[in-house]
């Protein structure tokens, strides 16, 4: 096996991480901040969504939900009881991947269709509890003025600040990120990975040769839920509000688009994915209704056209290349 | 009791609409396995459809459902050969994307075209009933015969025609129904037409008691999934038993509980049962 440090597989990812540390430095356009900002929160999420339905094949449309169970928690203990970004923060993931093992132990006896409609409905139920239940969550008016990140002091009196500071902001959302891929790959080349796709290929199989399928799934599934927590937490502290609307089971299917847009079971398609379909969103704005027409007729035809999303594209055009030589 | 039995005929009349949406909901599953999302968002053409017929058009209201059915099979055939034919052998998520994609396009369709304000049907069979303390309006009754007549028709369609033994047998055995002569794609675009029919029907049905307006298929999608996951995938008995069951709980449910929460029943309702059994209350084990 090729282990050379110049080997495609080391030297590509490390060329893109190289551009996004380098990429905020070049530009002063805010703008452009805010777009990559957001596509470390929708990367961190798809990531997630990743995690357990292409490497596990489960197809959990409450992603929105732990998402939006995630930004509410940080959002209501930094808002309501005063505590700290960076406390509030891992108690989000874990708020988020409680409700994932609560959730995930019945719904996980299903299977297929059965299994995702019935997440999908508990997406549903989410939203409208966060919706109705004002006392906490202030219903439909939203929870306003989420403070940002607190400041990092370092050695010398000197401070990182994330308050109306998008470049610092921007990097610590990239270290989360890079954090959550990190985690995921290590996961996915473990022997825990290899146990995620044999269920994933068949579960009798997977069950013959001693690999409990349910375990394995659940532990996917909270693991996953644990990081849509964390992209909700940032969302949340990045964005300042938070309405019902962001639990919504839209964002459960933005977020899947995104997924099998840019390639579902590998590591780079979610995060390609959701940089270039917000921007493509946002680019379409003008145009009002038109634009999801448009956009709708664009899903239908990758999904056609690139049923692998765009890393399999990626990967018929190279295997192309490497047989021609 | 007044209330109850009020509920009870309330829940028969939506009861029936689902049974109806979820029916061609469930045999397109049957047959192409596709999680049609966009079922709702061609509901809503129907609903539309017969709306301007019947006003801008002055057609007969029972003439207005018709055509609206038979202009719902031609776009769900046409939606079958463009969207769902290259997708068949792909992984089903696939469907389900392509179907969140035609829910955009169909949806916003509707909008630039018709704008988002809510249209009311003019009135039509008003009259009221009143009978052991229950009053109804005639259009509920007519509601309910007419969803009923069609279930039946389906049935008949389906055990009395040859299309419908293809159908039947591509349900049950794909590569057995191709083995024997039966032209399976084809079989696939008459489901999809067939099955978008049923759902024009019940918009159609439904829209001079509701309000029409461009978003209102993506509650009925919700639900029509709800019951066809309850009455099994593919089941036919199980889903007009699934929609009674729904439209009867969430009349009754919306009376007596907090009206806070009734709208969530179905999808409470469901989560409890897949609980309790993962195949849902009719399926099988698999």
């Amino acid at each position: 096996m090729n282990t050379s440090p110049l080997r495609p597989g080391f030297l590509i990812p490390a060329a893109i991480i190289l551009m996004a540390v380098v990429a905020p430095l070049l530009s002063e356009n805010r703008y452009l901040h805010h777009l990559m900002i957001m596509a470390c929160v929708w990367g961190i999420a798809a990531t997630a969504l990743n995690l357990v339905m292409g490497y596990a094949g489960q197809v959990n449309l409450a992603h929105g939900a732990f998402f939006g169970i995630g930004a509410y928690t940080s959002g209501l203990l930094m808002l309501k009881l005063g505590i700290g970004f960076w406390i509030a923060l891992p108690l989000a993931c874990l708020t988020a991947a409680l409700f994932g093992l609560l959730i995930g132990m019945p719904s996980l006896r299903t299977k297929g269709a059965y299994f995702a409609i019935g997440t999908l409905c508990f997406n549903v139920i989410v939203t409208v509890i966060i919706d109705r239940w004002e006392n906490l969550t202030e219903g439909q008016r939203g929870l306003l003025g989420i403070p940002p990140p607190s400041a990092i002091p370092l050695p010398y009196g000197l401070t990182v600040r994330f308050d109306n500071n998008m470049v610092a902001t921007y990097y610590l959302f990239l270290i989360m990120l890079l954090l959550t891929l990190f985690v995921t790959r290590r996961i996915v080349i473990s022997l825990m990975g290899k146990d995620f796709r044999a269920v994933k290929g068949n579960e009798e199989l997977a069950a013959s040769i001693g690999i409990n399928p349910f375990r394995t799934k659940l532990i996917a599934f909270v693991t996953s839920t644990f990081f849509a927590g964390l992209a909700g937490g940032l969302y949340a502290s990045y964005i300042g509000f938070l309405s019902p609307d962001i639990s919504d089971f839209h964002v459960t299917f933005e977020v899947l688009i995104q997924v099998m847009f840019g390639g579902i079971g590998t590591m780079a398609g979610p995060i390609i994915g959701a940089t270039i379909l917000p921007v493509i969103s946002e680019t379409l704005h003008a145009l009002a209704a038109y634009r999801m027409v448009a956009y709708g007729i664009m899903l239908i035809a990758v999904i056609i056209f690139l049923p692998t999303g765009i890393m399999g594209g990626l990967k018929i055009v190279w295997t192309k290349c490497i047989t021609r030589k | 009791m007044d209330l109850f039995l009020q509920q009870v005929i309330n829940g028969i009349m939506v009861g029936s609409v689902y049974s109806l949406v979820a029916l061609g909901l469930t045999i397109i599953y049957g047959i192409l396995g596709v999680p049609n999302f966009a079922h709702g968002s061609l509901y809503m053409l129907g609903a539309y459809f017969s709306f301007l017929l019947v006003t801008a058009g002055g057609v007969n209201y029972w003439l207005a459902i018709i055509i609206s059915m038979a202009a719902l099979t031609v776009i769900g055939m046409v939606i079958e050969r463009i969207v769902f034919r290259p997708l068949v052998n792909a992984p089903h998520l696939n469907s389900f994307i392509a179907a969140i994609g035609l829910i955009y396009v169909i949806d916003n369709v509707a909008l630039i075209v018709w704008g988002p304000d809510f249209k009311r049907f003019p009135p039509l069979y008003d009259q009221l009933y009143h009978f052991l303390g229950v009053t109804i309006t005639l259009h509920r009754i007519i509601i309910v015969i007419t969803a009923v007549v069609l279930i039946v028709l389906l049935e008949l369609f389906i055990k009395k025609t040859t299309i419908g033994s293809a159908i039947e047998a591509t349900a049950q055995d794909r590569v057995g129904a191709r083995l024997s002569g039966i032209n399976v794609t084809r079989v696939d675009m008459w489901t999809l037409g067939l099955g978008t029919s049923l759902a024009a029907a019940a918009g159609a049905l439904i829209g001079p008691i509701l309000l029409v307006y461009p978003a209102m298929g993506g509650a009925v999608t919700l639900k029509a999934f709800v019951i066809i996951i309850l009455g099994g995938m593919g089941s036919i008995p199980g889903a007009i038993l699934g929609g009674f069951i729904l439209g009867l709980i969430e009349s009754i449910g919306g009376a007596y509980l907090t009206t806070n929460y009734h709208e969530v029943l179905a999808f409470g309702l469901l989560v409890t049962v897949l609980a309790i059994k993962p195949t849902g209350l009719f399926g099988k084990a698999h």
